[in-house]
This record gives C-alpha cells, structure tokens and sequence, in this order.
C-alpha cells in the first residue's frame, strides 16, 4: 500500500507548541485515567481536612479558628503527595522506551517533561478546589478581596511549579520507578516542618530554626494572610523570592537530569 | 546507499562497545544487523537513530549527518526499540494520533493515517479499547504501526520479533514484508537466524563491535562451505569404522551419527553408499544438509576457532 503525505515541516515555534500541547494533552489523559492518581488528587486532602480539623485542632492553639488557620497547610500538603505521581510517570516514560522513540522524532524530546508538569498542575488545581469547597464546608471564612484571591492564585501556582519541576527532575533521575517514588518522599514531610500546622514557636529551637527558614513557611504566612487577614510582613516578598528561585534551580535540575538521562 | 556509516566507534567507560562499525544499506532493501547479545547491535541503531553520539566515525541517513544534522536524519526516519514503548491508559488509535500530531502530520492528516494503520495490522476492531488490555503480539503490531504514521524512508527495528509467540511474530514478519514492498529501507537487528535469513536483503554478522562478516544470507551459508551428509548407522559400534572409512566426524550429540561434506550429487551419495556396502556397516538412512545460516553464524561469529568445513 503505497502511501503518500504532503511533507511536513518540522522545527519552528508553531510546532514547538503544538508539540507541547499534544504531550500535556496526553500527560493529562494519563492522569485522568489512572484511578490510584485521581482517589489521591481528591479524597486524600478530604482526609487530611478532616483529620487535622477534627481529630487535632481542637488541641492545638493558634489564635484562631483552627479551620483557619490549616488550609493553607493542607493544599501544600497534597502538592507534596503529587509530586510522587509526576516522578513516578516521568521515571516510566524513561523506562519504557516512549523518550527514546521521542528522542528519534523530530521534536524537543525534553517537551515530555513540560507535560508532565502541567498535568501536575492540573491535578494541584483540583486537589486545592476540593479542600477550599471542603473547608467553606467545615467552617472556613475567608475574606480575601479578588485581588487577594489571585495573589494567592499566582503564589500557589508558582510554588506547585517549583515543586512539579523538582519531581519531573527527579523522576528523570531515578533509575525505575519504585526509586523515583521513594526519591520524592522527602517531599512529603516538609510541610510539617514548617508554620503549617502549627505556630513555630511551640517547636524546640533547633527544629524552629528550620521551619523559621525554610520555605513554605512565607508561602504558608502569605496565603494565611491574604485569605484570612492574618499579618503578612515582609513573608511576601521573601515567598516570592524562595518560589522564584526554586522554580528556577527546577528547571535547570530537570533540564540537567533528563539530558544525563538520554546519553 | 541510504544508509551509510563508516569507522563507528563507541565506548561506554571502559568497555568498546562499538570497534570500528562500516555498513551500508540500499534504499528499499533489508539489512539485518545479526550478532549475540552485546556485540553492539542495539549501539550501532542508536547511533544511526541519532539516539547516541559515536566517539569517531561518520553515519549519514538519505544524505543527513547524524552528528550534525540530527534533526534532519529524525525527519526522515523512525526507531521502534526493544520493548514496545506504548501509554496503556490510552487507546490504540489515540496513541497513533499522539504519534501523528508528534511527528507534524497535523490532525486530520493524523487521524487519517491511524485508521488506514489499524486497519492495516489487523487491529481496527480493538483500536478503541485501552493498549493495557491488548495482547503481546497485539501491542508490538501497534508498534510498529506507531513507527510508521509518517511513512519514514529508513525503520530501525531492534528485535521486532522477541518474545512474540509464532503466531504473532509471523503477521509481523507479514507486516515488515509488506513495507518493503513500499518502498521503505528497514535496518533491523536481530537474534534470530530464521529472521534474518527470511527477512533480509543481506546481513551483516556482528561480534565484538565489529562486522565479521557480511553478504546475502546465501552468500554467507556459501562462504561456511556446501552441503553436508549425515549418515545415520544402525549399530553405534560401528562409528569409528564409518568415521575412517568415509573420513568423516563423528557427530557430538548422537553415537549413529556420522557427517561429510558433500557436493551434494547423487553420484557422490552413491560412492558414499557403496564404500559404507564393502566395510559391512549397516546404514539407517542418509540425510543431505544445506548450510543454514545457523552453521554461518556459529562459523563466523566464534570465539573459540572452529573448523569452517570439513575437510574432505
């Protein structure tokens, strides 16, 4: 059977995108259908709401409502959990031959990663739905201006970024994809280190120092802030810089990792 | 020559992995890089499917260098490596599409292609269902139909057929056959001596990183010598009589059996007969071997020296 096609054209902007969106396309559908991602995309931060509400708020002492004060926490909390689902899928692709056939095709093989990352958005954008319907739900009352509400938006956003990079990095560096599960596990318990959960200043001095300077805990102050009036000071700025950075340091890891990778 | 590589080297640390590689390929024809496991076979793809940089050395596709011009040799051909690289939460026809869009076809033209493919590979009934739900030789036929949405002048198939059962490795064999008809230049590498004899215009043997031999399949059982006989004795006590008087080898497997060179004449059968007749040793029966490439390959890829032909 003889075929014949009208010669394409490769390279070039047009396709680059094109390219992308065709691989985040497809990283999303992956998602989606992949049941053990969605159940921890939307049931695991109910879980996590109600625990930390119910089972320990009560007991802990922060000047506010619980309810409140937690919110913030647990959206980064389950940004950490994804972030193992984004390893582990760009550690697949790597085994399983799909970036070599892509590194043979006439486009940026490294796109792969850039659809994994939006999937891994996309999934964060759900999750931090589920738990701010969840949390208005139990109790929440926030009372950002629309303004404050993209603040937090873009804040998030870059910090999820951040985040998904660091994990596609990983993934692209774990060599199977039990190690890049385990690779990204430290990633779950930052959060905890941190203004999170609770005041820092009921932590002993060594781990207070850590949470003090870490992080997400001026992302966490920061979000706090702008959806509940909480005082921000200079958190701001500081949250900006941090996400800024790492999204950076990211990107250029997982540049670094898959280029090592497909050698 | 669509294909050319000249001087290819390759080390991985401290292994040489490729030792000075040359081959060439016609356009529209079959090579098949045939060699054990580690003699560099799977490297001299990658490097040609611009996958891998040689150390030294130079290889062009349809005219494109792969060291500096890698996009233009990936616009022309395609690779389908060792273990099928499918998505199994999608469906046949949307990983064909994704490949279609991937290599610039745009989608109708894409979505085209992905119907003519599965109908093509006998897979049109299943093209809706989940790839995670296919069989093996289902999976590796989708495959190859990924590999070929853009009608690519040069395949690179890395072990098409390993692990398949008979059944699907022959529709696969169908399905290569076919694309040569095409036109299609096919670099394959295989462990499989029956594959490379049925499938290929000429082979190129392997070993070390290097090209020990190469030629048509026929040209290469050629070069192992011509036929041989193998004599089957009724009584194995017989052997050693048999062995000097037709000046034979005794077969390493079976005490009945006893081999010699033959041109392959019914004359030569005859005075085989009549010799065995004088030294009273009864005779089963008589078998007439052609050379497989089996002999060849085992000839001309050994480690150890092993005799080449009998001599006479």
């Amino acid at each position: 059977m003889t075929t014949t096609l009208p010669a394409p054209v490769h390279g070039g902007v047009r396709n680059a995108v094109g390219d992308a969106v065709t691989l985040t396309g497809r990283s999303i559908r992956l998602s989606r259908r992949d049941a053990d991602t969605m159940v921890m995309s939307i049931v695991l931060p109910l879980l996590m709401m109600a625990l930390f509400v119910y089972v320990f708020g009560g007991a802990i002492s922060t000047g506010t409502a619980y309810i409140d004060y937690v919110v913030p926490g647990i959206v980064l909390l389950c940004t950490g959990y994804g972030a193992a689902s984004t390893a582990m899928a760009v550690a697949a692709d790597t085994a399983s031959g799909m970036v070599d056939r892509l590194r043979s095709l006439p486009v940026h093989a490294w796109t792969v990663l850039l659809g994994h990352v939006a999937a891994s958005v996309t999934r964060n954008a759900l999750s931090t739905a589920v738990v701010i319907a969840a949390a208005v739900v139990m109790g929440f009352h926030p009372d950002a201006t629309p303004v404050e509400w993209l603040g937090t938006a873009g804040l998030l956003l870059l910090y999820v970024l951040a985040l998904s990079w660091l994990a596609a990095g990983l993934g692209a560096l774990a060599s199977s994809i039990e190690s890049a599960s385990a690779l990204s596990f430290a990633m779950l318990f930052l959060p905890y280190l941190s203004s999170a959960f609770v005041p820092t200043d009921s932590m002993p001095a060594v781990l207070r120092a850590v949470a003090d300077h870490q992080p997400i805990t001026p992302v966490i102050e920061t979000v706090r802030g702008l959806l509940t009036g909480t005082p921000i000071g200079s958190s701001g700025w500081v949250a900006l810089a941090w996400c800024v950075g790492l999204l950076a340091g990211s990107v250029a890891f997982a540049s670094w990792a898959f280029r090592r990778r497909s050698r | 020559m669509i294909v050319e590589a000249v001087g290819l080297r390759k080390a991985y640390g401290s292994q040489q992995v490729l030792d000075g590689v040359d081959l060439t390929a016609a356009e529209g024809t079959v090579l098949a890089l045939l060699g054990p496991n580690g003699a560099g076979k799977t490297t001299t793809v990658r490097v040609l499917s611009t996958l891998t940089q040689p150390d030294a050395g130079t290889a062009t596709i349809a005219g494109h260098d792969v060291v500096h011009d890698p996009v233009g040799v990936r616009g022309v051909i395609s690779l389908t490596g060792q273990y099928a690289a499918l998505d199994d939460r999608q469906t046949g026809r949307e990983n064909l599409v994704m490949l279609g869009r991937l290599a610039h076809l745009g989608r109708p033209t894409a979505r085209r292609r992905a119907d003519e493919l599965l109908e093509r590979f006998d897979l049109a009934a299943d093209g809706d269902r989940r790839v995670g739900q296919w069989s093996g030789g289902m999976r590796r036929r989708l495959d190859l139909a990924m590999s070929l949405i853009s009608a690519p002048r040069v395949v690179f198939l890395d072990e098409p057929t390993t692990g398949l059962d008979p059944a699907s490795r022959a529709t696969t064999w169908d399905a290569i056959s076919e694309l040569v008809a095409t036109g299609t230049t096919l670099v394959l590498t295989t462990q499989y001596l029956e594959e490379a004899d049925r499938l290929a215009d000429r082979v190129v043997l392997i070993d070390a990183g290097r090209v020990t031999a190469e030629g048509t399949p026929d040209e290469l059982k050629a070069r192992v010598g011509g036929e041989r006989l193998v004599v089957r004795l009724v009584d194995p006590a017989d052997l050693a009589r048999a062995v000097a008087t037709l000046d034979g080898v005794p077969s390493s497997t079976d005490p009945h059996l006893v081999e010699l060179p033959s041109d392959g004449s019914a004359a030569h059968l005859r005075r085989v007969l009549d010799r065995l007749a004088v030294g009273g040793i009864a005779v089963d029966r008589v078998a007439a071997h052609r050379p497989t490439l089996d002999d060849a390959f085992l000839a001309l890829t050994a480690r150890t020296p092993q005799p080449a032909s009998v001599p006479a």
